[in-house]
């Protein structure tokens, strides 16, 4: 598994694709420094970005691809 | 020769909304998504891990043929941009070998479950092994038969619940990797949906490897096996992957006591043997010599 290494104090943009996220819950319990929360309905949310270290594990593990980090 | 279209994309697909650049959509046929898979399900993490570890090898589409059995997992190729086949149960490997033969230049890639690879399609996987065809074969295994609501597979733990198992499972589980390297296959790895940066790698290198290459991928079925067997979702899944999966490298200082409830992941093995679609045009070219001097024995 390669390192968690911040990337120069930039943080990515975090976009959810609602129409295709099930709400597996996969992002919000594995995110390493718990950037995501859930709504009354069990949709992840974006609760703290300025954490997040850009691992890309969200992204990877989402099983239905609806996850994309953004930025240079 | 005919051109195959591909289907084109239709629809929206939710990520106008967002303002995201979609990753991968150039590979699938958005039309189809969100897919059927359950929350949760490791499937799509697995199609995720091929289909990035394809990206980073600039191969192209129109000269990449899929080819799935049945299963869940088996849907996978409704999802992708290629040409696909879609083909019978435990059946894909012997569809696959026949495209491989037909047009060698093909990338051809197999993707099914441990139900279709390794029950039905058990000789088809072991033949396909020994005769090292340059076909690479992602195993997608939960466990069980997630389609069929849950009967137990030929990789189930001893003792795992299944519809067809209400006491627990008395049979021992082929190790579908050391199956495989046994019967000839000269690529051979596993990994986890867990571990989906190393699995990522690990079917990058079984696709550039001339031969027959086996990924197995554990993946995880939270609505049939997860679900029966203690392990209550999708991320409780994972961290059970996470718990029991141990690198092929740190295994070798491990004492093997603390080893018995481990699974092996990583590069297992690894060598070089002649391809099957060499050898048929190689031994095609010589007959075909033999005939324009006049001594080909009848
Ligand atoms: C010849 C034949 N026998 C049985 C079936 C029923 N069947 C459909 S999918 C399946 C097993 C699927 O298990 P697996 O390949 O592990 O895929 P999963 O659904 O778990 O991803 C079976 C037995 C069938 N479709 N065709
Ligand atoms: S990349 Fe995803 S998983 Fe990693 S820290 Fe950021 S939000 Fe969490
Ligand atoms: S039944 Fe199991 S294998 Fe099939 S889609 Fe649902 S979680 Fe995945």
């Amino acid at each position: 598994m390669a390192q968690v290494k911040k990337k120069q104090g930039k943080v990515p943009g975090i976009f959810i694709n609602r129409r295709w996220c099930k709400r597996c819950g996969i992002c919000v319990e594995l995110c390493p420094k718990k950037v995501f929360t859930t709504d009354t309905l069990g949709n992840p949310v974006v609760k703290r970005p300025e954490s997040c270290v850009w691992c890309e594990l969200c992204e990877l593990r989402c099983p239905d691809l609806a996850l994309k980090l953004e930025g240079e | 020769m005919p051109t195959l279209t591909r289907q084109v994309s239709r629809g929206e697909t939710g990520w106008e909304e967002t303002g995201g650049k979609p990753g991968l959509l150039g590979y699938l046929r958005t039309g189809m998504m969100p897919h059927l898979w359950c929350p949760g399900c490791g499937h799509g993490i697995i199609m995720g891990a091929f289909l990035r570890a394809f990206d980073r090898l600039g191969w192209d589409q129109d000269e990449t043929i899929i080819v799935s059995g049945i299963g869940c997992s088996s849907r996978v190729t409704g999802y992708l941009d290629f040409d696909t086949l879609h083909t019978t149960h435990g059946r894909a490997l012997a569809f696959a070998t026949g495209v491989k033969l037909a047009n060698p230049k093909l990338n051809v890639i197999v993707l099914a479950g441990d139900g279709d690879l390794a029950a039905i399609g058990g000789n088809h996987l072991i033949h396909a092994a020994r005769r090292n065809i340059n076909i690479t074969t992602i195993c997608f295994n939960n466990n069980i038969y997630g389609m069929t609501s849950g009967q137990f597979s030929p990789v189930s733990p001893t003792g795992s619940w299944a519809t067809t198992t209400p006491y627990g499972s008395i049979d021992r589980p082929f190790d579908l990797c050391e199956l495989v390297r046994a019967a000839g296959g000269t690529y051979v790895a596993r990994g986890t949906a867990y571990h989906v940066r190393s699995l990522t790698g690990l079917i990058e290198k079984a696709l550039k490897h001339k031969g027959f290459s086996f990924v197995e991928a554990l993946s995880q079925c939270p609505t049939y096996f997860g679900r029966r067997n203690q392990l209550h979702n999708a991320v409780d899944m994972l961290l059970w992957q996470k718990e029991h999966a141990v690198n092929v490298r740190a295994a070798t200082r491990m004492d093997p006591e603390d080893l018995r409830d481990k699974i092996l992941i990583g590069e297992l093995y690894r060598s070089e043997a002649p391809e099957y679609t060499e050898e048929y045009a190689r031994i095609r070219e010589q007959v075909r010599q033999k005939a324009r001097e006049g001594d080909l024995v009848q």
